[in-house]
């Protein structure tokens, strides 16, 4: 009888892991961003997005953590299963405590970088995800939160 | 990550067989660069099949390699790139700007044995 | 302390939570008298309920004779699930059950309907047995309406889920018949496509154009749009993104078949005529193909001469 009590909440969080699962990577380096984008892809996969679809959102984590490496040296990348209105889907949360983007209107409307073109794909990011968040404030850091729901 | 440079006839042919950061594709392009002069090469082939991802580093490094190439007096064309890489890149916008590209190293090969000959100086 | 129990939980509003073990067990006795009472009017209640389906134009797509069968076995399984406290049997009777009628064109508010109706007939049925003692009445309710709530529950949801399941597998036989991924030749693709292309067709559409040329080794592949009237401005875009990913890939798109609209719309985004290569016709984008590959097609007898 315990045995059996205890195996089924084991049973049940295993099958709603997928549901519930989230992880960090802490963007310190250029490999990181391999890393970061590794993890988010087969996050992806397992949450039901399509091939082409993952590859989308691993393009997507590797200009949000690119961004982190080259604005603000270091920062994280929190990737989240959720939910909205039955829909399942993945947050990308990329965050740092840098320089701050001076003009995000401008950001992401596109064409817009200080570091020599080579960071923030922002706007095509923008256009490729459902939601899309910049918390930003200068001197202090940036949040990016973008999310992408299964279709 | 270090990635092979083949010398095969006229052609230097560089196959990217695993995930590459940043600074493995910028070593890469100044190899390749570097070596087109060196091995008074013709033509590049870069094969991309096992990049993940082509975020808009990636293809800027690749299109700014085939710009110094062109420079050197060789080109470059870029084999390999898998279907959904190639459709995340059009969806974020990123563009190769007119470097060639075929399906595969034997592609690439026929696409310089097919085009007619250059004949202005290179800058060898 | 059983007894001591059971007479707590009786006067709780909410007996379960606390009440524990005995409280089931009351429910357990309760519902097991409650069947055998629906059980003894299994006749009556059951055409009560038929009576009501087919007064509140449920099931309109069955002959009576039919509802009269299904409502016998729907009965049987619910006092079923009632009695046993599982709704496995239910379970597999509600797919199964969803299986069937689904094709005839029942809707969802039907199913639920009719449950519902039938959580209301035996309720009223019970409310008429045990209305004269307010405390038995509570009690008996208090038993049946989570397990009838529960009930109403697997059959709904059981019913929603075998018609996603139907309706996805159509889509996805219906979305894999409209984009076929033809090779006529070496290395050369058509793709016919008729009919409205929707954000998920068109996506559908790139993926296996995309992996249609790898699996082919294409080199060229003829994108014919003569069967679709008209694309808004975001399919549009799509389709020169899929021209531009193709191109990636290694091959050569020739767009043919364009209607005005298309070609409006096309136009009014902004495409890049230069990144995209368009022949009026089916026919004359496989000729200027094969050109692109290096075929000449010669009638027969000029080679024999």
């Amino acid at each position: 009888m315990t045995r059996g009590a205890e195996a089924l909440p084991r049973m049940a969080s295993g099958l709603a892991k997928n549901l519930n699962e989230t992880a960090t990577i802490a963007i310190d380096a250029v490999a990181d961003i391999v890393t970061a984008r590794q993890r988010g892809r087969e996050m992806a996969l397992r949450l039901g997005f399509s091939e082409t679809e993952s590859t989308l959102i691993a393009t997507i984590i590797s200009e949000l953590s690119r961004n982190v490496v080259l604005y603000a040296q270091h920062g994280e990348i929190r990737l989240e299963a959720s939910t909205k209105s039955g829909k399942r889907g993945l947050v990308i949360i990329s965050h740092d405590e840098g320089p701050g983007i001076p003009d995000v209107q401008r950001a992401i409307v596109g064409g817009y970088s200080t570091s020599g073109g080579l960071g923030l794909g922002l706007c095509g990011v923008q256009r490729m995800v459902d939601e899309l968040h910049i918390d930003t404030k200068i001197g202090r850091g940036t949040t990016i939160t973008a999310k992408k729901w299964l279709s | 990550m270090d990635v092979p440079v083949l010398k095969q006839r006229d052609y230097l042919i560089a196959s990217v067989q695993a995930v590459l950061t940043d600074r493995d594709l910028v070593v890469l392009r100044d190899r390749l660069v570097e070596q087109v002069g060196y091995y008074r090469s013709i033509g590049v082939i870069l094969d991309v099949t096992g990049l993940d991802v082509m975020d808009s580093f990636s293809v800027r490094t690749l299109r700014d390699m085939a710009h110094m190439i062109r420079l050197r007096g060789a080109d470059t064309v870029i084999v390999g790139i898998q279907p959904e890489v190639a459709f995340s890149m059009v969806q974020l916008g990123l563009s190769l700007e007119g470097v060639p590209t075929a399906l595969d190293l034997e592609e690439g090969l026929a696409y310089f044995d097919n085009r007619p000959k250059r004949n202005h100086t290179r800058l060898r | 302390m059983a007894t001591g129990n059971k007479s707590k939980a009786r006067e709780r509003a909410k007996p379960a939570e606390k009440a524990g073990t005995a409280t089931n067990e009351t429910h357990v006795e309760l519902l097991r008298e409650l069947v055998a009472h629906l059980r003894q009017g299994r006749g009556p209640l059951r055409e009560e309920w038929a009576r009501r389906i087919m007064g509140a134009r449920f099931l309109t797509a069955m002959t009576n004779d039919e509802i009269l069968a299904e409502v016998s076995s729907v009965y049987d399984n619910y006092l079923g699930a009632l009695e046993t406290g599982s709704i496995e049997a239910l379970e597999a009777y509600a797919r199964d059950l969803s299986e069937r009628i689904i094709p005839r064109g029942v809707e969802t508010h039907e199913v639920v309907g009719i449950v519902l109706l039938l959580r209301d007939v035996l309720a009223r049925s019970l409310f008429s047995k045990y209305g004269a003692n307010e405390q038995a009445l509570t009690r008996v309710l208090d038993a049946y309406e989570p397990a009838a709530n529960r009930i109403a529950n697997t059959v709904a949801v059981g019913f929603v889920q075998e018609r996603e399941r139907i309706i996805r597998q159509q889509q996805e036989a219906i979305r894999e018949l409209s984009t076929p991924v033809l090779p006529v030749r070496e290395r050369l693709l058509i793709l016919p496509i008729i009919g409205i292309i929707d954000p998920q067709r068109a996506r559908q559409l790139t993926e296996q154009l995309l992996r249609g040329i790898r699996i082919n080794r294409a080199k060229v592949v003829v994108m014919d749009l003569t069967g679709v009237p008209a694309v808004d401005a975001a399919v549009a875009n799509h389709l020169v993104q899929t021209v531009e990913a193709a191109r990636l890939v290694g091959a050569d798109v020739i767009v043919t078949g364009l209607a005005p609209e298309i070609a409006q719309t096309l136009v009014t985004i902004g495409v890049d005529l230069g990144k995209m290569a368009t022949v009026g016709d089916l026919q004359g984008g496989i000729e200027e193909a094969e050109k692109l590959l290096g075929y000449k097609v010669v009638p027969i007898h000029e080679t024999v001469e």
